[in-house]
């Protein structure tokens, strides 16, 4: 029974990290890349520690360091895939031509690395009237 | 067919085919962030194919690399963003 669960997990585990290897070679765009790659990567190297876990059930530390390990996978993982793609974004990274929408288009001050709701406050002609309220504030 | 033998020719196999085909995008990439996320996915396939080796042989104590290969992985793709999105306002 143990092993029938362990062949499962690990076996849905290990063809989850290969689809997100595939997504990785196959798909056209970075921004698509990212989205495939994060996600099934992070579930599949979970499923395998878990099924460490399940194999030493006699050693404490084991369990412990699996579920350290999938704790701080589960943390990091969303915010190193949003810095990347956010550095993308601001240098320029072309889109897929099939891509629908482009919901940052506009919104971006590539000069002071902020972003707007307006998509007409981001221009550079309002930047003193930012600067204005910067030091309003102090 | 027991879950030795399981692992050793059906788990390994596919994560390895699957480290050969990220390694394909990291030396193809248009761009440098296709680099970084390919580089960040190796390391992450890095820390299951430890996790399957360390079943294998039994030998517990190999988690503890890839709890540092885990810390290495997020700190290496949290410096090339920074980097990366520095360099645009030189």
């Amino acid at each position: 029974m143990i092993d029938l669960i362990l062949a499962i997990l690990s076996t849905v585990g290990a063809l989850s990290i290969f689809f997100a290897s595939i997504g990785v070679l196959r798909m056209p765009d970075f921004y698509l890349r990212l989205s495939v790659t994060v996600k099934a990567s992070t579930l599949g190297v979970g499923l395998l520690l878990i099924c460490a876990a399940i194999m030493f059930p006699d050693d404490i530390s084991v369990t412990t360091k699996s579920i350290a390990i999938i704790f701080f996978l589960i943390l990091t993982a969303p915010i190193a895939a949003h810095m990347i793609g956010r550095a993308a974004y601001v240098t320029g990274t072309p889109l897929w031509k099939g891509t629908v929408i482009d919901q940052l288009q506009g919104m971006y001050n590539t000069e002071k690395h902020t972003l707007e709701s307006d998509p007409k406050k981001a221009d550079l002609s309002k930047e003193d009237q930012i600067a204005e309220t910067d030091d309003a504030t102090d | 067919m027991s879950l030795e033998a399981y692992f050793d020719f059906v788990i390994l196999p596919i994560l390895t085919i699957s480290v050969l085909l990220v390694f394909i995008r990291l030396f193809k990439g248009p761009t440098v962030v296709d680099r970084v996320i390919a580089l960040d996915l190796i390391i992450t396939i890095g820390i299951g194919i430890i996790t399957v080796y360390s079943i294998r042989q039994e030998q517990e104590v190999l988690l503890d690399v890839a709890i540092i290969l885990a810390l290495i992985a997020f700190l290496g793709t949290i410096a090339f963003s920074y980097y990366i999105e520095k360099q645009k306002d030189d």
